[in-house]
């Protein structure tokens, strides 16, 4: 569909909207002048035996509140932009309206965050006051994925637990939060070889963390594990820096045992983290940052 | 019918079918709406079953009050008025039949494939491709029926009703196929021919034009028969019904952009949709006045015939939404209201109020005459039917208003450091309460029609189909 461009539109709508309310006042004037149709007041139509119509005059404050509506629509349509793309002669737009309220906003909450400008992330993360907004930050942009407590759920990184995707050390996490992430799994099913060749290599990752899995199989499967060493590693240990998980301790970020790992292996998955630049302010992202690294931290304190 | 011999009826049949599956739609539609209201306040109550989860039984909900409840009352009532009204018989009887079960084949269609999870994701146009045509071809049907009726009629004038039921009738199918033009790519998948903001456009004309047409034109057509019926008073202003009709028929093809307010949509678009949304209130409350003043002279008879408070209340609740609608348009309130449980009380106002009631009403006046009776089985039913039905209905909308005022200052809610003051799941626990009130109040409003469906029932059992002779008029000049 066509995306009206031409200029001629523009035109076409002001004029439709100028005359449909030209159209109502228009229709009030002839319905309120008088003129009697029967002698008994009434239009001298009768329906079905016994249905009667009455003409009585328009009740004048309906007629004033009628006008009133449509002199409300002219002059908002003259103060803000509505017939056609005529701008409106206050030259508000939505748009202008929404920067100003957010460089209101930010300019408002500068003095609360200038305190901790240069900060170290371990002084930000044990100052209360520090905490207690990233705490609010964090129910505000996190919660909703990594849940409440920071522990994610499947497909959701838990965040509390010292095994970081694409690393753990600050700057590492304000990199995450600022530009977001894109984990991709590509599907392997091809480059492993067989069902039986897919099933074994399921077993050998298994084994690498000790659950339960079927020996003979894993011995099977490590010799196709080369494939999947180029991103996990030859130790299968992962790789942050590609943000391939460890797959040796035991956390299966999208399920765990043989089902899930074979279906990872055959579809692969793409996962993502939202980037958060633009919602967040900078010094904002670093409280974030220094409050989520904490809290794999907290149990050795 | 050139002074025939042969004795001309008036054609009731589709009009007692459609009269009763009013009724059954009615307890369907309306128990759906009920269950997924208890889902809100307890969302694991059905086990996760995924054909009974809210987000398709929801869209079920929705179209088997509008279309099957709504649907079936305004067929019934428009081919009952504009056979009486034009003192001839039904243009082409045997399509008149097709639209029945055409209609219902419709209904069946929908309540199968909805929660089996085939949507065109549309909102209130869900219905998959080959039962849009269905229903295309039913419309198209439904208008040469009705039309052709009106074509043949024995009066010179078109009495106002016809002019509401014509003007839904025509309108309706403008928007239907103009909404639902897609592109099938399977048996039961299609694309929308539009895209992006143009598509949200034409689907809100659609919207909110599906409530100006389908559940306020067609009803207020049923007002202009059955009140002054009812009532035995003639109609208040012939002069009022012409403006508020032209008017009204006029504004709210405009209106639909309110529900796009601070989206996508350019400025200009969504200032008009406003302005003329404030515009649409006086013609809508022209229609109230019309109906109210009729009783002027009469207002007794409220106090004991309880199908005339039916229809005088649902213009109450009718006058309250539509002076609701237009201050939820302004761009400053909706920024309050949008989004928010508010919109869903501002529907239900509208929906119980005005189009159930006045639906009620018309099915209490039907029922009878199409079983040969003069009035219902029983008379305090009706009166306890009303009572239940108005008690919900107060639960249900003042609930969901304190809960949506209450949602939209929450989320607006901002500390000083930026941050929001509330979580978004900390405003569902503050509304779960009202949740709760509102699942009673709709609960309440579905004993009310359980208690209609009886008196039907009863009525239905002791009367027999009666035929009636379509009376010639004395003189042309009528």
């Amino acid at each position: 569909m066509s995306d009206f461009l031409h200029g001629g539109w523009s035109v076409y709508i002001a004029v439709a909207t100028v005359l449909g309310l030209a159209g109502c006042l228009f229709l009030l004037v002839v319905a309120s002048r008088t003129t009697q149709m029967a002698a008994d007041n009434t239009t001298g139509h009768v329906f079905d035996g016994d249905l009667v119509e009455m003409n009585n005059p328009l009740p004048r404050w309906w007629m004033v509140l009628f006008v009133l509506t449509v002199i409300f629509a002219v002059v908002y349509g003259v103060l803000f932009p509505t017939f056609g793309n005529m701008p409106g002669v206050l030259g508000w737009s939505s748009q202008a309206a929404l920067e100003r309220d957010q460089a209101r906003a930010l300019e408002s909450m500068q003095p609360v965050y200038a305190r901790f400008a240069g900060m170290a992330p371990d002084a930000l993360a044990a100052d209360p006051e520090a905490r207690a907004i990233s705490e609010r930050l964090y129910v505000n942009q996190c919660a909703m994925c990594h849940g409440s407590d920071a522990r994610g759920s499947k497909g959701f990184p838990n965040l509390s637990d010292g095994d970081w995707l694409h690393g753990g050390s600050h700057e590492k996490i304000v990199e995450t939060i600022t530009q977001g992430r894109q984990g991709v799994m590509p599907p392997m099913g091809a480059a492993v070889g067989t069902d039986e060749d897919i099933r074994n290599v399921a077993h050998y990752v298994m084994s690498l963390s000790n659950t339960p899995h079927d020996a003979a199989r894993a011995t099977a499967g490590k010799e196709k594990f080369v494939v999947c060493g180029a991103c996990h590693g030859a130790d299968g240990k992962g790789n942050p820096a590609v943000g391939a998980p460890n797959l040796t301790d035991d956390i299966w970020l999208h399920g765990a045992g043989e089902a899930a790992i074979t279906a990872m292996i055959r579809n692969g998955k793409t996962n993502v983290m939202p980037a958060q630049a633009g919602r967040l302010t900078p010094t904002q992202i670093d409280l974030l940052a220094a409050y989520v690294g904490s809290l794999s931290k907290t149990p050795a304190r | 019918m050139s002074g025939s011999a042969a004795v001309e009826v008036f054609d009731d049949g589709a009009v007692r079918g459609f009269t009763i599956a009013a009724v059954v739609w009615g307890v369907v539609g309306m128990l759906v709406g009920v269950i997924i209201a208890a889902q809100l306040a307890w969302p694991e109550l059905l086990g996760g079953i995924p054909w009974l989860s809210y987000g398709r039984l929801r869209p079920l909900h929705t179209n088997a009050v509008i279309f099957a409840f709504g649907g079936c009352t305004l067929f019934a009532s428009s081919y009952y008025v504009v056979q009486r009204t034009s003192q001839v018989t039904l243009f082409a009887p045997w399509l008149a039949k097709f639209t029945f079960w055409g209609w219902q084949a419709v209904i069946v269609a929908a309540a199968v494939s909805l929660p089996l999870g085939f949507t065109q994701g549309k909102e209130y146009a869900e219905l998959e491709w080959p039962i849009d045509l269905l229903i295309a071809v039913v419309w198209v049907s439904y208008a040469i029926v009705f039309f052709g009726t009106i074509a043949t009629r024995r009066v010179r004038h078109i009495y106002v009703a016809n002019w509401f039921f014509g003007a839904f009738i025509l309108t309706v199918a403008l928007l239907h196929i103009v909404n639902s033009a897609a592109l099938p790519v399977g048996a039961m998948k299609s694309y929308s021919v539009y895209a992006g903001v143009q598509d949200a456009m034409v689907q809100w004309w659609y919207g909110h034009n599906a409530v100006g047409f389908f559940l306020t034109a067609g009803f207020l057509g049923m007002m202009y028969y059955f009140i002054p019926k009812q009532a035995g008073r003639p109609v208040y202003s012939y002069r009022l019904s012409i403006v508020h009709f032209w008017a009204l028929i006029f504004t709210y093809m405009w209106a639909g952009p309110h529900h796009l307010h601070y989206t996508a949509l350019p400025d200009w678009a969504q200032s008009v949709g406003m302005v003329f949304s404030l515009v649409l209130l006086a013609p809508s409350w022209g229609g109230m006045i019309n109906g109210v003043m009729t009783l002027s002279g009469a207002w007794h008879k409220l106090r004991d015939d309880p199908i005339l408070r039916f229809l005088i209340v649902s213009l109450s609740f009718y006058g309250m939404s539509t002076f609701e609608g237009p201050m939820m348009s302004i761009k400053t309130v909706n920024a309050l209201s949008h989004y928010t449980d508010w919109t869903v009380g501002h529907v239900h106002s509208g929906a119980l109020g005005w189009v159930g009631l006045i639906s009620m009403g018309t099915l209490y006046w039907l029922v009878p005459r199409m079983f040969g009776r003069t009035t219902m089985y029983s008379i305090p039913a009706i009166s306890l039917h009303f009572w239940i039905a108005t008690i919900g209905i107060v639960l249900y909308i003042a609930a969901m208003w304190i809960a949506g005022v209450m949602q939209g200052l929450m989320w607006r809610a901002v500390n000083p450091d930026g941050t929001l003051v509330f979580s978004f799941v900390e405003s569902v626990k503050a509304t779960w309460p009202f949740y709760v009130t509102r699942f009673v109040g709709g609960a309440l409003y579905l004993t009310g029609m359980l208690v209609m469906a009886w008196n039907v029932w009863k009525t239905a059992m002791s009367g027999r189909p009666e035929v009636v002779r379509v009376p010639l008029p004395q003189t042309a000049t009528a």
